[in-house]
């Protein structure tokens, strides 16, 4: 039982559910343990305080408070049983049924779901006590079919995703009967979702009970109720207020206690379900020095220095440096997981808490990683702008083209009415839309993804940003459309003088685009150089992989090398070169430790991180090994 | 899909409900007869007297003969009558409908514009805020709404007075008293709902806050601010109506506890009375207003629900 254990872990919930299990025994036990009858009066003694003698006091007719809990608790939780078997009864067979079973009937199902969702369900308790003269029986089994429904939900979506696996299907193909399918199946692995649901149903039927109780339906005084005993409070509510404070305060705690038992529940469900790695706690890493980090470049619109990101604790992105400037393009490639995204963020200043950054990230001069939340709140947009990977979801979908737009220009150029509008529409006639003023009118679902890709960087241009960062713009995009926003950049730079930085994992995209490329693996820059140089001249075998592995550089119809491995989780970067694991150059040496960013030759602005740079020719080791 | 078209389908479906929450609680109401004559007559009533009236009030004709009578007068706006004083339902019901409206109309605003408040507070407030909000929430979902009355009764009625502990007055006597007389009916009714919409406002604004378009936005200047009370609290709107909806149908069955705890003379007090005396076309009566009141928010609910979403306008 892993659950069990799981379970086990959580205090309060193991708290909770003593605290259940004990009532219910005391309860239980009421005839053995109850100090007095509990219809027992005793009128010279009415309305006492706790005592020795009565332990809750007394009530109005004398009678004996802490008794008539117990034995009123065999009311309300008896009652709670009754109704909670039938909600869970029906709801599990319900959802089987329409999540499984009989895909024929769920429709039907989830319309009824549905009315008894709706239906206020008093009226149909109230008539039920009607014609029953209040029979409580009848009353609790009426309350669990209109419950029923919060659990006919959760049964039928739990079975309907487990319905999706494969095991069930190679069950169905081996021939097994449904029935069976269900009970050796699909039962055993919808079990947490449905406990929980049913102990959240327990505390909301123990308090509707109590209603009811405490309006007198369903009980018969004198015989005692949780919700009758505040009822009974109340009458003498100005004499001994006490009395209202037994009987509600156990049922508002015997509810919560269900309540922080499903919470417990549902904890140790989900993480029974995805244990996470523990990989992460081992490394407490100290972030690496800054060595060969170097001055900012004055003459860049952007400059990154030594930046370093973590996240609790953890180093993602480490000591990355580089610089674009005005009307150029700086390409950053690397597999997924490489730190792309995050280098962006962390030169957008968009990272959460939680995050470390150490370095520089310069812009006119200014470090914004030190640099007052006022300046660089100043440059985002209007500095340092940016268009994110997927269109569809990059516009607030409650909001219209020009709503979204003139919020970021009346933000920047202090414009409003018709001046606002007027640059609106000619930003989206900047971006290429044919027809701005309709553009403007759309909500972002009705927008296809090439226009709402325009439409982002047209809010990116809002602002008239010196740089650009654009993260995969076109990884979403259809083909046709991606060449489209790539001639856009560049005729937008050819405009304004932006400054970009473009991620993307196409080469293709960097042939065509970029003059400078940084190649990142693992959290680092690997190879950093002018775009030719990459090309013809690739200093690191990653680079040399990379190009192998991407469609351009290899010939038609031979099959797509791809670099063998994958890249390892920042938890478990080595100590030696982070491409070790993956390279076929690999010696000894490489592993020994950090391996320094290095120019190829004296002073190049073409640098590398491989110890073996000297050594190795790569620029022909692609072909070498396909021919 | 068009604006019209989902919401004609949706009134459609609340439209549904109100032909089968009455029909449901009619063939109830028709499965035991001689235990409502016994309960109208009392335990000791003759074999003969029990005929008699099983007679004089219909109850020996078949249920579906019944049935069709009575769908046919409440299409007309005859509820029937009373088994009790033989005053018509209608009579009986319609002067208790504005106690009532008052009463459950008040607590939707309460716990819808309370909890969208607390849900953006612990939304944008640190951590401690939110801890504080979470404690707070379990206990006031945890204690029933029944205790809440009653303990609000002793605090602010009997120990501070400063509202009536219970009873009512109609706005047309007295607008100041009336307003005084539903504080906390309300309170005590809305309490557990405020948590639930704060539970629904908060992660609705912290999906949007934390989405992709949030950083788009923040990343190309747009302010904290217009973020969080323009942009999340506007994505928040159309999940939030819609929760308060559902909020709505559990509220308006709690009011039948509360106007009993406040004795005030609403539908729900009435309900209690004539369910005690078997006075079943009382009951049936208010089954069918509740319906009504259910389907006329359900609507207005899906309307600007339907308006708030603009993939649907
Ligand atoms: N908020 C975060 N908290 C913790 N770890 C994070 C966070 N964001 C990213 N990471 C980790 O940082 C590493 C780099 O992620 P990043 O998103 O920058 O990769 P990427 O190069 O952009 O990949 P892709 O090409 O898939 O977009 C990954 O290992 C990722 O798990
Ligand atoms: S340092 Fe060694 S392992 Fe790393 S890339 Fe160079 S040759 Fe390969
Ligand atoms: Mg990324």
């Amino acid at each position: 039982m892993r659950l069990a254990r799981e379970y086990l872990r959580r205090p309060l919930g193991v708290i909770a559910a003593a605290f259940l299990v004990l009532v219910a025994l005391a309860v239980i036990a009421a005839p053995l343990i109850a100090p007095y009858d509990q219809l027992r009066m005793d009128l010279g003694h009415s309305l006492a305080l706790p005592s020795a003698k009565h332990w809750l006091g007394t009530d109005r007719l004398g009678r004996d408070v802490l008794s008539r809990l117990l034995w009123g608790g065999r009311v309300s939780l008896g009652g709670l049983a009754e109704a909670l078997s039938v909600a869970f009864a029906i709801g599990v067979v319900a959802g089987l049924i329409a999540g499984y079973v009989g895909r024929g009937v769920d429709n039907a199902i989830s319309r009824t779901t549905e009315v008894l969702m709706a239906t206020p369900g008093i009226v149909v308790l109230l008539m039920v006590y009607g014609i029953s003269n209040n029979n409580a029986h009848l009353g609790m089994i009426t309350l669990g079919v209109l419950c029923s429904p919060s659990i006919t939900r959760v049964t039928r979506a739990a079975a309907r995703a487990v319905s999706q696996e494969v095991y069930i299907s190679s069950a169905e193909v081996l021939g097994m009967g449904r029935l069976r399918i269900v009970f050796d199946h699909v039962l055993p692995n919808i079990w947490g979702p449905i406990i929980v649901s049913t102990a959240v149903l327990g505390a909301v039927i123990l308090g509707i009970q109590g209603g009811l109780n405490y309006i007198n339906l369903g009980v018969n005084p004198p015989a005692a109720s949780w919700g009758g005993m505040v009822s009974d409070g109340q009458r003498v509510l100005a004499q001994q207020p006490w009395l209202i404070v037994p009987s509600g305060l156990l049922l508002t705690l015997v509810i919560m206690a269900l309540m922080l038992t499903a919470d417990g529940l549902r904890d140790a469900t989900a993480s029974n379900r995805s244990r996470p790695a523990r990989a992460q706690a081992a490394a407490a890493r100290k972030p690496s020095a800054q060595a060969g980090a170097g001055q900012a470049d004055a003459s860049a619109a952007l400059s990154v220095r030594g930046l370093s990101v973590s996240f609790s604790g953890l180093e993602v992105v480490r000591n990355v440096s580089f610089d674009v400037r005005d009307g150029r393009t700086l390409g950053i490639v690397g597999e997924s997981g490489c730190g792309k995204s995050v280098t962006a963020s962390a030169a957008l200043d968009q990272l959460g808490p939680g995050s470390r950054i150490d370095g520089e990230v310069v812009f006119g001069g200014v470090d914004l990683n030190h640099a007052p939340r006022r300046v660089r709140a100043r440059t985002r947009g209007a500095g340092i702008a940016y268009v994110s990977q997927d269109p569809m979801v990059a516009l607030d979908p409650c909001f219209t083209v020009e709503s979204q737009l003139g919020e970021l220009i009346g933000r920047h150029e202090r414009l409003r009415g018709s001046r606002r509008r007027a640059r609106a529409l000619e930003l989206l006639r900047q971006v290429g839309l044919p027809n701005p003023a309709d553009t403007a009118a759309r909500y972002p679902h009705q927008l296809s993804g090439g226009m709402a890709q325009r439409v982002s960087i047209a809010c990116a241009l809002a602002g008239r940003p010196r740089v650009l960062i654009a993260d995969e713009p076109t990884t979403a995009l259809d083909v046709t459309i991606q060449g489209e926003i790539l001639d856009l950049l560049r005729t937008l730079q050819g405009e304004t003088g932006l400054a970009i930085v473009l991620i993307t994992h196409d080469l293709g995209v960097v042939a065509d685009l970029c003059d400078r490329v940084a190649v990142m693996y693992a959290g680092e820059i690997v190879e950093i150089a002018d775009v030719e140089s990459i090309f013809d001249r690739p200093a690191h075998p990653y680079t040399r992989g990379l190009i192998d592995s991407n469609p351009i550089a290899s010939k038609r119809g031979s099959p797509l090398p791809s670099i063998p491995g994958a890249v390892p989780s920042p938890a478990n970067w080595p100590i030696g070169c982070h491409f070790g694991e993956r390279c076929r150059f690999r010696t000894p040496q490489c592993s020994a430790g950090p391996v320094p960013l290095a120019p190829v030759a004296d002073a190049s602005p073409h640098q590398a991180r491989c110890i073996r740079v000297g050594e190795l020719d790569l620029a022909s080791a692609g072909q070498e090994r396909r021919s | 899909m068009n604006f019209l078209g989902t919401l004609a389908s949706r009134t459609l479906g609340s439209l549904a409900l109100l032909i089968v929450v009455p029909t449901i609680t009619f063939f109830i109401q028709g499965l035991s007869p001689s235990n409502v004559v016994k309960g109208l007559l009392g335990l000791d009533a003759t074999p003969a007297q029990i005929a008699d009236l099983n007679h004089r009030l219909g109850l020996d004709q078949p249920l579906m003969l019944r049935y069709a009578r009575w769908l046919a007068n409440a299409a007309t706006g005859d509820l029937g009558t009373s088994y009790t004083n033989h005053q018509s339902v209608q009579q009986i019901l319609a002067p208790r409908l504005s106690v009532s409206l008052s009463l459950i109309l008040g607590a939707l605003a309460v716990f819808t514009i309370a909890g969208v408040v607390v849900g953006v507070m612990s939304a944008t407030q640190g951590r401690v805020v939110g801890r504080v909000l979470d404690v707070v929430s379990t206990i006031g979902v945890a204690a029933p709404n029944f205790w809440l009355a009653v303990i609000l009764i002793a605090l602010f009625g009997v120990a501070l007075p400063i509202f009536p502990a219970t009873g009512y007055v109609f706005f047309s006597d007295s607008p100041r008293l009336w307003l005084l007389s539903l504080v906390l009916p309300v309170v005590a009714l809305a309490f557990a709902g405020i948590t639930a919409v704060a539970k629904q406002t908060r992660d609705q604004m912290m999906l949007a806050i934390h989405s992709p378009w949030a950083r788009t936005l923040r990343a190309n200047g747009a302010s904290e601010v217009s973020i969080v009370y323009k942009h999340a609290l506007r994505n928040a709107a159309a999940p939030v109506i819609t929760i308060a909806g559902t909020i709505f149908v559990g509220a308006l069955s709690g009011s039948v506890v509360i106007e009993n705890i406040f004795v005030l003379p609403g539908l729900g007090s009435q309900s209690l009375a004539s369910a005690l005396q078997a006075d079943l076309p009382v009951v049936q009566g208010i089954a069918v207003y509740f319906t009504i009141i259910v389907v006329v928010v359900n609507v207005v609910i899906d309307i600007a629900a339907a308006i708030l979403n603009p993939k649907v306008r």
